[in-house]
């Protein structure tokens, strides 16, 4: 028996469940967009325009789902300013200090973007000041910038629940890469559905992007299993067969439908993050400490 | 910092009467489970069960009975926080609510906890729990507050058979050295110390026993959470980098294919 099952459940529920994957989504499209910002040559500006609409507004709810979930919400504040000492409070190597720190920055990042596309949208008003930050440098540093803090929120979850002493959790190093390819497939394919009549290059890119995570996402979750082992025997049953719905349905059925009908494969890809986060968390948090 | 101290719980006199959760629960005025009512196991003569938010001491009942009942073999033991050299739960606390004190031990500072329930699934004993009155996470503070008046820790000044022992941690290991030179000279060849300086560099609350840890509901080869951070980090970025890269090279072909 690993010795991951003499440990206690944290009590992380749906709350973070629905972080995990609202962050996925809001990380994904970011970097979707970002990379389109750099490297598209300005060929791609829907796909920008609403990358960072969708990276805001998913990233919107994600702070208060996490304040919600503290025992204490009204001491989040502990997380960046230390409460006895004063000064600013940082743990590098704690997952959620520099969680919270790289959402902030990448909160700072997602807004000024959706200004500036914003602002690029409506050249009239007081908005079209922010245009200015998709030209030149300007443009170019926030990319950068928000686009690692994008990756950073779409993967550290799963880094998180790697730094534990949980079943499952701590038993592989791949969470973070699922929760990765996860984002980018989730992310696409939300795209994908709000841009069902965009262009058509986009769409290609975002076709070819959807496909090649969900069959990494496959094969990553296949090498989870194998990583697992003898762990891997606490999926037996209900938490198993939702696994099995998420890689069915969620990755296999959309990768064979995905030509004919497109929305619809999208729209599964999106519900299979919902389901995997929910399996990897859950299905741990069932499993209470080991008595004698 | 003065001397590091801790306890040496000999497994083998505990009689199980409970007089250090008890002591604990008085001394740390932490309340009774669902208002006071009898709540029963079911299962055990044991229905404390675990250490939780409410329960910092929890005397284990290890209840072993041939299939037909007629042999039957008790063993019991004192669990509490660990109070580890390398402590998990302090590592990854996000706020420095955890500290180590001057006495070498492991405490939450319960003002500053803010109950995001990190060091719950980091602690390898699963010793921390949230405290349903203060909605922070809360474990043993090895009496933080008497050491500081110079007394001893509330349980091990109950207990009635030496079986929790306090003192300096030097100390104690030569107590409980002694104490396994004894039992083997007795016959019992199976004690041992479990918490020596190959876990987690030394457990600052270290057990006697005459089993495998695993009977007693331990780990056998506790790990620090922290230890997995790297590689967890590099699969990560790995795979954000492949897709990274992925959508660049698509961005590129499909810009060469354009006529």
């Amino acid at each position: 028996m690993s010795d991951t099952f003499f440990s206690a459940p944290a009590h992380w529920h749906w709350l973070v469940v629905l972080y995990f994957f609202l962050g996925g989504i809001a990380g994904g499209s970011y970097a979707l967009a970002a990379l389109v910002t750099l490297f598209g040559r300005g060929a791609h500006r829907t796909l920008e325009r609403v990358g960072y609409h969708v990276a805001f507004f998913a990233l919107l709810p994600c702070p208060a789902l996490l304040i919600a979930d503290l025992d204490r919400p009204e001491r989040f504040w502990h997380l960046f300013w230390m409460s006895q000492r004063g000064g600013p409070m940082f743990k590098w190597w704690s997952p959620i200090s520099i969680g919270s720190w790289a959402l902030l920055a990448f909160g700072v990042f997602a807004t000024l973007s959706l200004l500036a596309v914003r602002g690029e949208h409506h050249p009239t008003g007081w908005l079209q000041v922010f245009a200015l930050l998709r030209r030149g440098l300007a443009g170019k540093i926030i990319a950068v910038f928000g686009g690692f803090l994008a990756l950073f929120t779409a993967g550290y979850t799963g880094v998180l629940l790697s730094v534990t002493n949980r079943p499952i959790w701590a038993d592989t190093p791949l969470l973070g890469l699922l929760f990765a390819l996860s984002a980018a497939a989730t992310s696409s394919a939300v795209l994908l559905i709000l841009l069902r009549r965009g262009e058509t290059a986009s769409r290609a890119w975002l076709e070819r992007m959807e496909r090649a995570s969900a069959a990494l996402e496959l094969g990553a979750l296949a090498l989870l299993v194998v990583w697992l082992g003898p762990v891997s025997r606490v999926w037996f049953g209900v938490w198993g067969l939702a696994l099995l719905g998420f890689a069915l349905g969620g990755i296999v059925v959309p990768l064979v439908i995905a030509r004919r009908a497109a929305v619809l494969a999208s729209a599964l890809l999106v519900a299979g993050g919902l389901v995997l986060r929910a399996v990897i968390v859950l299905s741990s948090e069932a499993i209470p400490k080991t008595g004698v | 910092m003065t001397e590091p101290v801790g306890f040496f719980t000999d497994t083998t006199v505990c009689i199980g009467c409970k007089a250090c959760e008890v002591a604990c629960k008085q001394w740390n005025e932490l309340g009774a489970t669902a208002g006071g009512q009898n709540e029963l196991s079911g299962m055990s003569y044991d229905n404390t069960r675990r250490l939780d938010g409410e329960h910092w001491r929890h005397v284990k009942f290890i209840e072993q009975f041939s299939p037909d009942r007629s042999e039957a073999r008790w063993l019991m033991m004192s669990d509490v926080c660990k109070h580890c050299v390398q402590a998990g739960c302090l590592e990854v606390c996000p706020v420095g609510a955890i500290v180590r004190t001057e006495f070498d031990t492991v405490v939450i500072q319960s003002d500053a906890c803010i109950g995001c329930r990190a060091c719950l699934p980091a602690c390898p004993f699963g010793v921390i729990d949230i405290n349903p009155v203060t909605h922070t996470a809360q474990k043993c503070t090895l009496c933080y507050d008497r050491l500081q008046a110079g007394l001893v820790p509330a349980c091990a000044q109950a207990c009635p058979t030496a079986s929790i022992q306090f003192g300096p941690i030097a100390d104690l290991k030569k107590r409980a050295a002694a104490r396994v030179e004894q039992l083997h000279a007795q016959g019992e060849k199976r004690a041992y110390i479990y918490g020596d300086e190959s876990i987690l560099g030394g457990l600052n609350a270290f057990y006697l026993l005459v089993d495998k840890p695993e009977v007693y509901g331990l780990p056998s080869a506790p790990a620090l959470p922290t230890k997995r951070l790297w590689l967890s980090s590099l699969f990560t970025a790995a795979g954000a980098t492949l897709m990274g890269l992925f959508g660049l090279i698509s961005l590129r072909t499909r810009r060469e294919n354009k006529p």
